[in-house]
């Protein structure tokens, strides 16, 4: 079975993010970049099919400048056995829609039985390609998944996703896009000679024209980015416990008009 | 010249990491506490390919070499040297040894399963009354038909208790001093081979160091590594590699309290701003600051020379000197920076400052290490310093 | 009606829709006075639910009722909107966050070809078009951003838009717009619920309680709860605990978890590392207790307690009781 896994590239949580000068995106000096926690639940399960089916290739995916690669590469080290990078400066300023409509272009061109992305990307949170992907594709889609197996012909796939107040659990027929929420699994470290191995493997570049997508604008536009407002000065309440805490409650109520 | 690390070390250096911060450090301080050997955890990093990095694939190894290997060993130890030390035992004290002086059917017998991380190995040279002076081996190994049968005592073997091979050195011939030495792979279970007590000490707590008795224990002809009377040649190679390891360890420790300081400095607040902002406090970040990097560039070289297959006996000691020194000077200084929190075991720095001292004192002592460097150096041999 | 802003409903499946409604249709009535719809997919509304929407000032209603709306698949729902949405030309079509909504908006976008902005914390009309503000960066920016074409999409985040104050005896024209049968690719198998706390969803509730790793196990978050049952809170958990296996994955606030943006945040033994601050860091009110002064949870709390928790929630628990008493 193939199985299609898309990846982004995001700032580390711990890194320090400043807005560069055009005020629309982030100054990429001395980031920490990582792959979306997300993706690698989608990386580890792709790659746990595969094993339990004893076959199968998993290719990962991945849309974003050079340094993307390394991103890639972190896949290929993890077990992932060739990678595609949509790597070209007509999407360097992508929404949502346009992302999914490459990666559609990718999953047409390689005819994978499944695909798997990151519930959503840490970076600006959107959480929409996966479904856009499944739209445009015409397939069906479980988002939040907490579990799947795929029957043994390899014909549908049975996947719970988390709601609000419990799991629904669907019968998927193949191809199908499934989006990993966090407790689907635990991901693998890549070994170390996952990590030499990966070298070996092939990260392919794929520019727009080789997929036949034309540019287009993006849909969705960043007209600006802004600081934070700071939040007003707290106030550490100070006595024993009963005193402090009584203090808490009155000045919740009163001042703060929180209860 | 360039100082950037491949894309595979910066892998290797970011899944160390990661692995170090998420499963090490939860335990770190209890496995200290406690004294306990950390299994779980040591078996998964020999699952991660970390116990046989600078072991060529073919046998059980990641291959990554030497570069990758003080990266690794570095963020190990950032987090616990006990981890880190194990690591460095398997890699360079007993893997390396056997890689490059064993022959095929001992390779794959004895170094395979350490390399995958399957079992443990010990590396057991010092005696009772032969710590610096390794050449005063009193271990003794008699040839008997096929079988030597060994009798004496190893002291301080670290990992010595949990360790499935034993790289023991004996003397086979008195008469010729250090060349009379010979190396042996002794596997537990052996009659006559016994562990001894395990030490009880002030730092790397959770690895255990043992004292292993050989009492008419009768090792097969097949279990020596190299020829009669290259012993002492194999663990000196062995102690090369291995002070690159020691020296990335210490780099770690003192990395690991160097950030904790720099953290502190930015909350603490004394005199109405936070401690960073106080001149003597800086003063001290920025000499550790500046050991730390001296230590990691020294290491590095050291390293790459090993990598490169070229002479590093010098820069291994010169690398394992000022990165002890310097852990032992940074971690001082953590606790300084600390102030009276830093005496106590909640702050991680106290930890620090105990397991930085045994880097002054294995695999050679840092006035070792000055012998080393100046009498190679008065030779005109200096391993291009 | 053309140029409409649609308002999706959100419902509890059982014919209601949640109250978090009421804020996406405030907010959509404040960004267009009198052109307020809400648009309802569902196996069955209740009267009551219908007469609920016109109250919070939908002008009207367009009911979707078909088995097959339930449960919810994108597949089904994205058709049908999508066809309705061909038919009325509405400027934008608003839901809540939730799962579900999070998915099927995203679907309906790429089926109109328009651009979506997720996790709404702000909207504004800037001349004849929609800015939407929004939270990236684990919470450490706000990204405004614009569409290139209408219907504009978006999704609110709950608890932070002013809701609509119900006006009785204020009604919605109800419409069924007809169907084409929506086929599905998707079989329903199950539904598995989960063990009740008896206390308000994370996402949903106006006070949430969150426990980390100075609750030193999973047996301690009883306090919390108990404290939850007082107040009417939801308790959650910081990714330290849920990692330790001490609270199921749900319950997580933060980066990988819950968004959360409470009126009330009360955070015991939390350090506050950033993703937790991620998923909490708009809650209006944070107070937060740890025994620790140099937690960083402090720099963004507005009231702190350094204590031991063990010995504050009991006290607070007691306090909480005192006042609802009187």
């Amino acid at each position: 079975m193939k199985i299609l896994v898309t990846i982004k590239q995001v700032p580390d949580t711990a890194t320090q993010v400043k807005i560069a000068a055009d005020g629309k995106s982030i100054d990429t000096a001395g980031i920490t970049w990582i792959v979306s926690p997300y993706d690698e639940f989608a990386v580890e399960e792709a790659l746990r099919i595969k094993e339990k089916r004893g076959q199968g290739e998993v290719v990962a995916v991945s849309l974003g400048p050079d340094r993307v690669k390394e991103a890639l590469r972190s896949c290929l080290a993890m077990g992932c056995d060739r990678a595609i990078h949509l790597n070209d400066a007509a999407w360097s300023a992508a929404d949502t829609l346009a992302t999914a409509k490459a990666l559609a272009a990718v999953v047409k061109q390689e005819a994978p039985q499944l695909v798997l992305c990151g519930r959503q990307a840490i970076d600006d949170d959107m959480g929409a390609v996966t479904a856009q992907l499944a739209e445009l594709l015409g397939w069906p889609c479980a988002y939040w998944i907490m579990e799947e197996t795929i029957d043994t012909d390899g014909k549908a796939v049975r996947a719970a996703r988390q709601v609000e107040g419990g799991l629904e659990v669907f019968d998927l027929p193949l191809p199908a896009v499934l989006a990993a929420q966090k407790g689907l699994n635990e991901p693998r470290y890549p070994t170390l000679k996952g990590i030499m191995g990966a070298k070996k493997k092939e990260i392919r570049d794929v520019k727009a024209a080789d997929l036949g997508i034309a540019a287009e604008p993006s849909q969705l536009s960043v007209v600006g980015l802004e600081a934070l407002p700071p939040r007003p000065p707290g106030r550490i309440i100070q006595g024993d416990v009963p005193t402090a805490v009584k203090e808490l409650v009155r000045a919740l109520r009163e001042d703060a008009k929180a209860i | 010249m360039t100082f950037d690390l491949t894309s595979e070390q910066q892998l290797i250096q970011a899944t160390a990491r990661e692995f170090a911060e998420t499963q090490i450090r939860p335990i770190a301080a209890e496995i200290d506490r406690d004294s306990r050997f950390p299994h779980e955890t040591v078996k998964r990093m020999g699952e991660l390919g970390l116990m046989g990095m600078v072991i060529p694939e073919r046998w059980g190894g990641s291959g990554a070499g030497a570069q990758a290997y003080v990266v690794a060993l570095e963020e190990i130890a950032r987090v616990c040297a006990s981890h880190a030390v194990v690591m460095s035992v398997n890699n360079s004290l007993y893997g390396d040894p056997i890689a490059r002086f064993g022959t095929d059917a001992q390779r794959e017998r004895f170094l395979t399963p350490v390399a995958s991380g399957h079992a443990h190995g010990c590396f057991a040279l010092t005696e009772p009354q032969a710590g610096s002076d390794a050449t005063n081996q009193a271990t003794l190994a008699v040839r008997d038909g096929d079988h030597y049968v060994l009798n004496g005592c190893k002291r301080f073997v670290t990992t010595g208790r949990e360790a499935s091979f034993a790289l023991v050195f004996c003397q086979t011939d008195r008469a010729k001093g250090h060349r009379g030495i010979t190396a042996f792979v002794v596997e537990k279970g052996t009659r006559g081979f016994t562990v001894g007590k395990t030490e009880d000490k002030l730092g790397i707590r959770a690895s255990d160091t043992a004292e292993l008795l050989f009492d008419d224990c009768r090792v097969p002809v097949q279990s020596r590594i190299g020829d009669e009377g290259q012993g002492f040649k194999i663990a000196m190679t062995a102690i090369d590699g291995g002070r690159v390891g020691i020296a990335a360890q210490a780099i770690g420790i003192a990395t690991g309290a160097y950030e904790r300081s720099v953290a502190y400095a930015r909350e603490r607040r004394a005199f109405g701003v936070i401690i960073g902002e106080h001149q003597m406090v800086q003063w001290m970040l920025a000499d550790m600051a500046v050991a730390i990097d001296g230590a990691r560039l020294l290491t590095r070289k050291a390293a790459a020379l090993k990598d490169a297959g070229r002479p590093y006996r010098t820069a291994a000691a010169m690398a394992k000197l000022f990165a002890a020194e310097t852990a032992m000077k940074v971690t001082t200084d953590a606790i300084q920076v600390h102030g009276g929190y830093g005496f106590i075991k909640e702050y991680e720095v106290e930890r620090a400052f105990r397991d930085a001292k045994i880097t002054q004192l294995y695999e050679g002592t840092s006035q070792i290490q000055k012998l080393v460097v100046a009498r190679h150096l008065l030779r005109g041999d200096h391993d291009g310093v | 009606m053309p140029n409409a802003f649609w308002c999706i409903v959100e419902d509890d499946r059982n014919g209601s829709p949640k109250k978090v409604m009421a804020e996406v249709i405030g907010e959509a009535a404040r960004l267009a006075p009198g052109r307020v719809e809400a648009v309802w997919l569902t196996d069955k509304a209740s009267e009551a639910g219908l007469k609920q929407l016109g109250e919070w000032g939908a002008s009207r209603v367009l009911l979707l009722e078909n088995a097959a709306f339930a449960p919810y698949r994108s597949e089904v729902w994205t058709a049908a909107a999508a066809d309705l949405a061909a038919r009325e030309s509405p400027a934008a079509i608003l839901a809540p966050v939730t799962s579900r909504q999070r998915e099927f908006v995203a679907r309906l976008a790429a089926r109109l070809g328009v651009g979506l902005a997720a996790d709404s914390v702000r909207f504004a009309m800037e001349g004849d078009k929609l800015v939407a503000t929004r939270p990236v960066y684990a919470g450490k920016l706000l990204s405004k951003v614009t569409w290139a074409k209408s219907p504009w999409v978006a999704t609110l985040r709950p608890n932070v838009f002013r809701p609509a104050e119900a006006q009785p005896g204020k009604t919605a024209a109800v419409e069924r717009p007809s169907l084409s049968a929506p086929g599905a690719q998707m079989k329903f198998v199950e539904r598995r619920e989960e063990v009740s706390t008896g206390l308000p969803e994370l996402t949903e509730a106006e006070t949430v309680i969150s426990g980390g790793r100075g609750m030193k196990g999973p047996e301690n978050y009883v306090i919390l709860e108990e404290l939850g049952r007082v107040i009417g809170a939801a308790v959650g958990a910081s990714r330290a605990a849920v990692d330790a296996g001490w609270r199921p994955h749900r319950f997580q606030i933060g980066q990988t978890g819950r968004t959360i943006s409470p009126k009330l945040y009360l955070g015991f033994g939390v350090s506050g590392a950033i993703q937790h601050l991620a998923g909490m860091r708009t809650s209006k009110v944070i107070v937060a207790v740890n025994k620790d002064p140099e937690a960083p949870i402090f720099k963004i709390a507005d009231f702190g307690i350094v204590a031991d928790l063990f010995e504050v929630v009991p006290e607070l628990t007691k306090e909480f009781k005192k006042l609802l008493e009187k």
